[in-house]
């Protein structure tokens, strides 16, 4: 048996691999998660965050660049846009030599950093050929006098490394732009930040979110219910990147669904199919069903104390044994709790900050049973006190 | 000899006995090139594992059953050696990255970009990537997590993961983010009746319905826990019938015993002969959270109404202690003394 770990092998089957490579583009696609097929290519194809796009679309023409800093929840579009834009700049044939990208999982410390950075923006600065070849190039593609460094995760990266980063930018600044990419801004450090444009990605809005979903439906050939593309938007929460998983798994379910029995080839042909629903949706997303949370909330608001215990003791066993998620349960206990008109302000006060307490400790890694337990009856008793 | 747990193992998505229509969600996904990573979670002794491998099965066929287990050696930049236990077939690869600790990081980046850049050894695979599966995802790192995100996206051609954890709330946004969730809810305890009654048909045991169902409840719909207690009360009794004691875990009657004991005696004496077995408990592994939650669900029963809530209210509070601190011995003895006085107020 092949090992694992014989490289030998394995690099005889990449060479072999790579000579069948012809019309191998094709298949490279069909055999991606939807999520890498459907990453923008350019920056016309980013959805929303017009603010950045119109901005740096500019910058196209100018020819020159800021240091930049994007951030924003995951799934927004930060890396497809970076990247989108340095393939927009270089074209792919200078791509590699031109850009740089530094990420969570390459080893980040302080003089691998430097180091790496230093060797890059050395290096001799690659350029279109000379001749028509390269005149033509140089029309598609504005090729500007600088490299770019892409940090991407930048901040997973410690605080010494980010101090240490801003000498290593002012030296190279002639010759290189930088772009951090992060999640959270507030973890950058502030000389690092105010060096740069801050470009803020939120979490796409319904519309936008809902086109692109039905862009690739279409492209997919899948059908969407009546309120499917709104049901994967809600429950992915502004996160393009998650609304695509479910989209692709729901359409993945009921295409198995109907060609159950006629072999794995019947998915590919064009056959009328079985709509996405909004109840596939939602199991796909782990959303927990709407008469467990209600039957909780009913428990939790029994006269009696010890009922009210009795109770909620065992619908939350159920709940940790179902193995549903904690945070999610807490979102949707959330939702009922704070929009439910019969509960007084005062009421409502309490109970957030049982909310924002149970938050804290999850994240922390408690024990999510423990934790639900906790909660609801701390919430039972406000609800009973105040009631 | 193996154990029933092991030895009845379902190997193949329809040898699993419960939650068809997941096992459907998961055929359907692993039925095509564009298989998408996974985030499978579920209380422990659910049958995560085991959906997985079947799941495995269902991408590759039987080549996934042949595995065998290496030793690598890592090395920090520290200079450190690491030694970390790798299963694999020749489709995909099995890791515990927490067995390193905070190392775990090290493995995470070398290993997988090793994994994501070569290809497939087999030509004829029916799937172009490999599969890494990771387990006790929850336990890694917040920088083994970040080191994820990037390796996940742009080597997907190549590789997918399948992340198995207890639970989400440990996993940092971007991953969820990257993976599909699968819940695995532990099964029912008719279900597990049904796995006892075929496992014990199937090694010829004498059936008896009313203690299968003993075991099931017993078990907290823990399928693991429930064969093991099954395997034991038929290895330890020659008449089996429908009152044939169950018995607990050791470790488990030990907890029962330290709830006794906390609502007899309320004084600093007792809370030292508990330290005691608290502290045998944990030599034996048992971990903390373990302990804490398992005191709180037996002293429940046994104290008055309104103390109940207080209980869980401060097991939780010591649970979340005993993950952020450093000395777990602290925080349980804090919530036994507290509990002793909550009873002795009330008395
Ligand atoms: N604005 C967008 N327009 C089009 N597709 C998007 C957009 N945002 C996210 N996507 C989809 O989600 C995928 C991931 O997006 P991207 O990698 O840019 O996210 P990110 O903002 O870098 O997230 P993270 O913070 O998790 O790294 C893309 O491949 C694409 O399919
Ligand atoms: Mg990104």
């Amino acid at each position: 048996m092949a090992s694992f770990f014989d490289i030998r092998a394995r690099k005889d089957a990449a060479a072999s691999a790579g000579a069948s490579k012809a019309g191998g583009k094709q298949e490279n696609a069909r055999i991606q998660p939807w999520v890498e097929k459907y990453r923008p290519k350019t920056l016309s194809d980013v959805t929303a965050q017009d603010h950045a796009i119109s901005v740096l679309k500019r910058t196209l023409q100018s020819s020159n660049l800021p240091h930049m800093l994007f951030y924003g929840p995951p799934g927004t579009g930060k890396t497809s846009t970076i990247l989108a834009l340095a393939k927009e700049l270089y074209g792919p044939e200078l791509f590699h030599t031109r850009v740089l990208e530094l990420n969570a999982s390459d080893e980040r410390g302080i003089s691998i950093v430097r180091e790496k950075v230093k060797d890059f923006a050395r290096q001799h600065l690659s350029n279109p050929p000379a001749g028509p070849a390269g005149i033509e190039y140089r029309k598609k593609y504005p090729v500007p006098p600088f490299k770019i460094i892409i940090l991407d995760e930048a901040d997973s990266m410690t605080q010494d490394a980010q101090s240490a980063l801003r000498r290593t930018m002012e030296t190279y600044s002639k010759i290189t732009r930088f772009c951090l990419v992060c999640n959270y801004v507030t973890r950058i450090i502030d000389p690092l930040a105010s060096r740069c444009s801050k470009f803020r990605f939120k979490g796409l809005d319904k519309a936008n979110a809902g086109k692109r979903l039905e862009e690739i439906a279409q492209l997919e050939k899948v059908e969407l219910e009546d309120g499917a593309v709104d049901a994967l938007v809600r429950c992915s929460d502004g996160d393009l990147r998650k609304a695509i998983t479910f989209l692709q798994s729901s359409a993945r379910l009921v295409g198995a669904l109907q060609t159950a029995g006629d072999g794995p080839d019947a998915m590919d042909i064009d056959v009328p199919r079985k709509a996405v629903t909004v109840r596939i949706v939602e199991e796909i997303a782990g959303v927990v069903s709407g008469d467990v949370i209600d039957r909780l909330l009913q428990a939790m608001q029994s006269k009696s104390k010890g009922r009210a215990f009795e109770s909620v003791n065992t619908i939350v066993e159920d709940i940790a044994a179902d193995g549903w998620s904690a945070t999610q349960i807490l979102q949707q206990l959330y939702d009922k709790l704070v929009f439910d008109e019969t509960i007084s302000d005062s009421c409502k006060n309490l109970i957030v900050m049982v909310f924002s307490e149970s938050d804290k400790r999850l994240v922390d890694g408690a024990d999510e049973h423990l934790t639900i337990l906790d909660l609801t009856l701390r919430i039972s008793d406000i609800l009973q006190s105040n009631g | 000899m193996a154990l029933l747990v092991d030895k009845h193992r379902p190997r193949s998505l329809d040898a699993l006995t419960y939650h068809d229509e997941l096992s459907e969600r998961l055929r359907a996904l692993a039925q095509n090139g564009d298989f998408p990573h996974l985030l499978v979670y579920g209380p422990s002794g659910g049958g995560k594992k085991t959906r997985v491998i079947a799941t495995l099965k269902e991408l590759y066929g039987p080549g996934v059953d042949k595995i065998k287990i290496d030793a690598r050696v890592f090395q920090t930049t520290s200079n450190r050696k690491l030694e970390f236990n790798i299963v694999s077939s020749i489709y995909h690869l099995e890791i515990t990255p927490s067995d390193v600790g905070n190392y775990d990081r090290v493995v995470i980046q070398d290993l997988l970009k090793e994994v994501a850049q070569t290809q497939q050894v087999d030509q004829s695979a029916k799937q172009k990537f490999k599969v890494v599966v990771i387990n006790e995802a929850d336990h890694l790192t917040r920088d083994a997590q970040a080191a994820l995100r990037r390796t996940m996206e742009k080597y997907s051609p190549n590789m997918r993961l399948i992340l198995l954890a207890n639970s989400t709330s440990n996993i940092i946004a971007p991953i969820r983010s990257r993976t599909l969730l699968v819940r695995v809810a532990a099964p029912s305890e008719e279900e597990i009746c049904q796995v006892l009654e075929s496992v014990g048909a199937a090694e010829k045991l004498k059936h008896v319905d009313a203690l299968n169902k003993r075991i099931a409840q017993e078990s907290g719909r823990n399928l693991r826990r429930a064969l093991l207690m099954f395997e034991a009360v038929y290895a330890q009794n020659e008449n089996i019938n429908a009152n044939t004691l169950i018995p607990p875990p050791d470790w488990e009657a030990l907890i029962a015993q330290i709830a006794d004991e906390i609502i007899q005696e309320h004084t600093p004496a007792k809370i030292l002969q508990i330290r005691e077995k608290m502290y045998d408990l944990l030599s034996h592994c048992i971990p903390a959270s373990t302990i804490i939650k398992t005191l709180a669900f037996k002293l429940v029963p046994k104290i008055s109404v309104n103390l109940k809530s207080e209980v869980i209210k401060w097991s939780a509070f010591y649970d979340h202690r005993i993950r952020m601190g450093s000395k777990v011995i602290f925080h349980l003895e804090a919530f036994v003394a507290k509990v002793m006085r909550m009873l002795e107020r009330q008395a």
